[in-house]
């Protein structure tokens, strides 16, 4: 039982570490990708976008927290099941939405609020559930 | 239209082919003893060692530039709900391909999150 606790609140930390850093990478990505402008698909318009990103600094920034969330990733998927870590880490976008009514005081549409709850409960659904359900390598890294 | 649903479904199946090869790895990987330093980097060494994590770096590198070409042409707002159908589709490679339990309760969670995240996106 304490096992199973332990279990659940390792699991729930490094979906908070998920959340945050996927959240941050994304708008960073975003806020990159509105600077460079639309990507031509065509051999000069690819060349001219790669360029652009890999000398992006915003896209850097993006790329930081992505592997952050990488990290905690790959992480707890070494003990948690996929289909369990996946759900989960969407709490995010029912985070971001509070965030954004709470801190930069923005108007949410009653659609994005039934979002938010479907998320709500779907995460509560999948957390009900045993974090893990297949074995796995037991040889400790000492 | 077309090119638009390519890059849809790259993102959609390299993202969750990705996923699953990485999670493979990690199982193999075994956990961390502890979440310090010392045993992070060496739990990092030991997963970078993987064959399964490089079979789904590459599919994840694919998603991601489709996702960043998805981000220059389309809004937020549509990429992030049609992304969701990814949660779907990793259910079940998660089913049939690692073999998990997914219970009743988990699949509800999973739909449930998957119109969730369509619906926070379309705003």
């Amino acid at each position: 039982m304490a096992t199973e606790g332990r279990l659940r609140v390792k699991t729930l930390v490094m979906v908070c570490a998920m959340v945050v850093c996927a959240n941050a990478g994304d708008l960073m990505l975003k806020r990159a990708m509105l600077q460079i402008g639309a990507v031509q698909l065509s051999e000069p318009g690819l060349a001219h976008a790669f360029r652009m990103t890999v000398s992006s600094g915003t896209l850097w920034v993006g790329i930081f927290f992505l592997c952050g969330f990488m990290l905690s990733y790959m992480t707890v998927l070494s003990w948690a099941d996929y289909s369990y870590v996946m759900p989960a880490g969407a709490f995010g976008y029912a985070l971001l939405t509070f965030f954004a009514v709470v801190f930069l005081h923005e108007a949410v549409s009653p659609r994005r609020w039934v979002g938010v709850a479907l998320i709500c409960v779907g995460v509560l659904l999948v957390g009900q559930t045993k974090p893990r359900t297949t074995p796995v390598a037991r040889e400790a890294l000492a | 239209m077309m090119h638009v649903a390519l890059f849809l479904s790259f993102l959609i199946l390299g993202s969750t082919g990705g996923e699953i090869a990485i999670t493979r790895g990690m199982k193999a990987t075994g956990e961390p003893e502890k979440l310090r330093l010392k045993e992070m980097l060496q739990f990092l060494g030991k997963a970078l060692c993987s064959g399964w994590f490089w079979v789904g770096v590459p599919l994840m590198a694919l998603s991601f530039y489709s996702l960043l070409v998805l981000l220059s042409w389309e809004p937020i707002s549509f990429v992030i709900p049609a992304s969701a159908l990814s949660y779907v589709v990793g259910t079940f490679g998660a089913k049939y391909i690692l073999g998990e339990e997914v219970s009743t309760a988990r699949w509800a969670g999973v739909v449930l999150v998957c119109a969730g995240v369509a619906l926070v996106a379309l705003g």
